[in-house]
């Protein structure tokens, strides 16, 4: 199962030399999707950058003729967004009712203890940030968690734990 | 631009050829709430690899969600002059020795054989039936009718199956008045959770000014519920007919589906689909050459279960935080950006193609009571088979969980329901008798709602369950109202200590002034069904409480295990972003839309 659980590549060296503010202005401006408004550009700089930089508040106002309040008011209320760069790879686990009554919890602890942390947050080495999700949309697998947008369902804490120790194996080297 | 008539040639065409030619066609569920988490992804590549290593000849097709899930990853396979089988838990090491078996060797292997499928002529003595199943025997399939047979990709697999045949009749013969009453006279009521009669909110529409707005809502942030997600992704043409018949009723010209960012299944196959309806006539201007023209588009949501609720819905349509407007004025007077508005669930709207196909009386002769057409339940939790079950209205809740899902797995017994969202409240056993039926779940101190169904079994504490739905209202409270923003986490801290053996004396008494309050302050159902959880748990399950609360032992010993949930940080000022958010008020207000 290790080999699946391929990690998130990094950005191309392409768009590395790309300076972060054309990335920002690149993502607002070739949305694909017809309503531009101020949560739609947040989720384009996101779903490019994987955050928010403080950079892209003021370009996001601009573009929609809005302020850095509203802005703001928006980036902060949605918890899918974040504000610093994520880490290599991503792992989150449902604490859903329906997860909940077949060992979520177990689950999430195990991850934890593999982590080395005690909530959401990033590993200190930026391997992996942990997320609670509060429904993946799998409930007949559960209990599920989802490794860089991947879902595994009927997971066992055991599962989760050996999921979890070989993507930091796996990405060790990718970003050091 | 082509005729229905044009189109539904060239779809019988192509699906002729699919299953009645000679090349075999292998289907694999790959909706979210199956295949994409039991190992589809690993069964397809093998099916591909085996494929193309050994040279037969066969169609694969990625599919969606047959409702079955608790035997995904599910294969079904038609083998021309032979039979279709459909095949349950096929992991990627079974592929090889199945597929020799169905295409080399033209057997139909009963191992991990669900049933075979009539088509007609099949060579299937003696093997069970797919639709014998009980799972599949007590369902009827209107807004899933296609899911799981139909490749998600192709709308002429759609159209071949009777897809557009409603929207058709529409345009050709009826008035959208007619529409109108013959949605009404179905029954129809909505299945986003208020169950307001859709054919009366349509009328609603009829005054206003263009352009007007028709929302599909595909937010579904409840956990445990998963259908609207699963007809987007398994068949989103008959959403999108579906908003297209509302758009002619209404006289709406331009169409929304709002979904929540993250869950790609569902957007991409709308996005998919819609571009194909452009592309066939069926979607932009004159559609099917009448003079009615439609614009239809996917946006998407943060997360937010909140948003889910109609009037934040359209604030987040506008890209702002979804915090719901006051009402009056509704929607239908002044929605999004201002213009007449209805929003729609994603299943309300998956009827219609089929009531306009067969008539009012068809879907009204289906059900019970009040409640017409089917149900479509989220069974998941402590059950042998959870899964997408499409039954219809009034059959009993102990027939969905005994005969449908197989009952309690393990030798345990049922405890707790919970039915229709984390704040619809939760049921004992004895509630095995009440009928899916609006009314009468409503009468019973539950809601149909959304249609998740969640079953616990004798190892779960009834407080610790009511902990998790009351971190769910916690974590979800937008913060607009202060009654929900702050009512929320104080019940959360008071179950908490409840649930640790910590309760204080007046615990209970505070709960209660706190729900109240709640219940006359919020704008929106979030925070006045917050208390729902705690209340009908507290009714049903009085020893739980007791042993918690009053003599700080917790009876299974669930409430003593760790436990974990997100922190609210969207409506609180010691939110985590506050230290990095700069307060800029010399850049004054600008006009956000228009
Ligand atoms: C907190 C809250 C969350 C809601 N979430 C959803 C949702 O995810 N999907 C949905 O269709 N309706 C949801 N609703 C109900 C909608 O407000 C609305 O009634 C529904 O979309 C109307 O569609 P219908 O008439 O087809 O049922 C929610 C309501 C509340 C109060
Ligand atoms: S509750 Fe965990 S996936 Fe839905």
């Amino acid at each position: 199962m290790s080999s699946d659980v391929t990690p998130k590549i990094g950005p191309t060296p392409d768009s590395e030399k790309q300076s972060l503010k054309d990335r920002i202005n690149n993502a607002v401006r070739t949305q694909k999707r017809p309503t531009v408004t101020v949560l739609s550009s947040l989720l384009s700089i996101e779903d490019d950058l994987g955050y928010i930089p403080k950079e892209a508040i003021s370009i996001v106002a601009e573009y929609n003729n809005s302020t850095i309040n509203e802005v703001w008011g928006v980036a902060s209320f949605y918890p899918n967004f974040r504000f610093d760069p994520p880490s290599a790879n991503t792992v989150e686990v449902c604490w859903g009712p329906s997860c909940h009554l077949v060992g979520a919890n177990d689950v999430i602890k195990s991850v934890l203890d593999e982590l080395g942390l005690d909530g959401e947050g990033d590993t200190e080495d930026k391997g992996v940030t942990f997320k609670f999700n509060t429904c993946l949309g799998a409930c007949p697998q559960a209990p599920v968690m989802s490794i860089n947008h991947r879902m595994y369902g009927k997971i066992s804490a055991k599962q989760a734990k050996s999921y979890v120790s070989a993507l930091r194996e796996n990405t060790k080297g990718s970003h050091s | 631009m082509s005729s229905y008539e044009q189109l539904k040639t060239l779809a019988d065409a192509r699906w002729a050829e699919l299953t009645e030619g000679n090349v075999p066609w292998i289907r694999i569920g790959m909706s979210m709430c199956c295949g994409q988490a039991s190992g589809a992804y690993e069964t397809i590549s093998a099916i591909k690899e085996h494929l193309s290593a050994t040279g037969i000849d066969a169609t694969v097709s990625e599919v969606g969600c047959l409702g079955i899930c608790y035997a995904s990853p599910v294969v079904d396979i038609l083998v021309p002059n032979q039979n279709r089988a459909i095949y349950g838990n096929v992991t990627a090491d079974l592929v090889v020795d199945l597929i020799n078996k169905c295409l080399v060797q033209g057997k139909t292997p009963k191992k991990n054989l669900l049933g075979v499928v009539d088509t007609g002529e099949i060579k299937s003595k003696g093997l069970p039936y797919f639709n014998e199943l009980p799972q599949i025997k007590l369902q009827n399939r209107i807004a899933l009718r296609n899911a799981g047979h139909i490749d998600p990709k192709d709308i002429y697999q759609y159209i071949a199956r009777g897809g557009y045949l409603g929207l058709n009749r529409s345009l050709a013969e009826l008035k959208p008045e007619d529409v109108i009453e013959e949605v009404k006279s179905s029954g129809l009521r909505g299945r986003g959770g208020a169950a307001f009669p859709t054919g009366v909110k349509w009328s609603f529409m009829t005054r206003g000014k263009k352009p007007k707005y028709i929302l599909c809502n595909c937010e579904e942030g409840d956990p445990g519920a998963f259908n609207d997600k699963s007809i987007l992704e398994s068949d989103p043409y008959t959403a999108i007919e579906g908003m297209t018949i509302a758009a002619y009723a209404t006289g709406s010209t331009n169409g929304i589906i709002f979904i929540r960012h993250g869950h790609d299944g569902p957007i991409d196959a709308t996005e998919r689909a819609i571009e194909q309806a452009y592309s066939v006539g069926l979607l932009g201007k004159n559609i099917l050459g009448s003079d009615f023209s439609f614009d239809l588009e996917v946006s998407l949501t943060g997360e937010s279960y909140v948003a889910g609720e109609e009037t934040a819905l359209m604030e987040a349509v506008e890209g702002k935080r979804s915090m719901p407007r006051a009402r009056p004025p509704f929607p239908a007077a002044y929605g999004v950006w201002g213009h007449p508005t209805t929003i729609n669930n994603v299943k309300s709207l998956s009827y219609a193609p089929s009531i306009l196909e067969h008539g009012a009386e068809w879907f009204s002769s289906i059900g019970v009571n009040k409640s017409t057409g089917t149900a479509i339940i989220c069974l998941s939790g402590n059950i042998k088979h959870p899964g997408l079950y499409e039954v219809p209205m009034g059959l009993t809740i102990g027939e969905v969980i005994n005969n449908i899902g197989g009952g309690v797995p393990g030798g345990r017994k049922l405890k707790m329901l919970q039915t229709g969202g984390p704040l619809g409240g939760v049921l004992s056993s004895d509630s095995l008798e009440i009928r899916l039926d609006f009314d009468e779940m409503r009468d019973a101190g539950a809601i149909l709602g959304s249609g998740g169904i969640i079953v616990a079994d004798d190892r779960t504490c009834a407080v610790d369950l009511t902990r998790v739905l009351v971190a769910f209202c916690q974590f979800e409270s937008c913060g607009k109202c202060f009654p929900c923003r702050l009512g929320t986490t104080n019940l959360l801290e008071i179950v908490e200590r409840m649930a640790s053996n910590k309760a204080r004396i007046g615990d209970v008494e505070l709960m209660k002034q706190i729900g109240q309050t709640m219940q006359i302050g919020s704008l929106c159902g979030h925070g006045q069904l917050g208390f729902n959880p705690i209340e009908s748990a507290m009714k049903h399950f009085k020893e739980d409480w007791n042993a918690c609360v009053e003599d700080g032992v917790c009876l299974t010993g669930s409430c003593d295990k760790p436990h974990f949930n997100p922190i609210n940080t969207r409506s609180f000022a010691d939110a985590p972003i506050k230290s990095t958010a700069p307060i800029n008020l010399t850049n004054q207000i600008g006009e956000n839309h228009e």
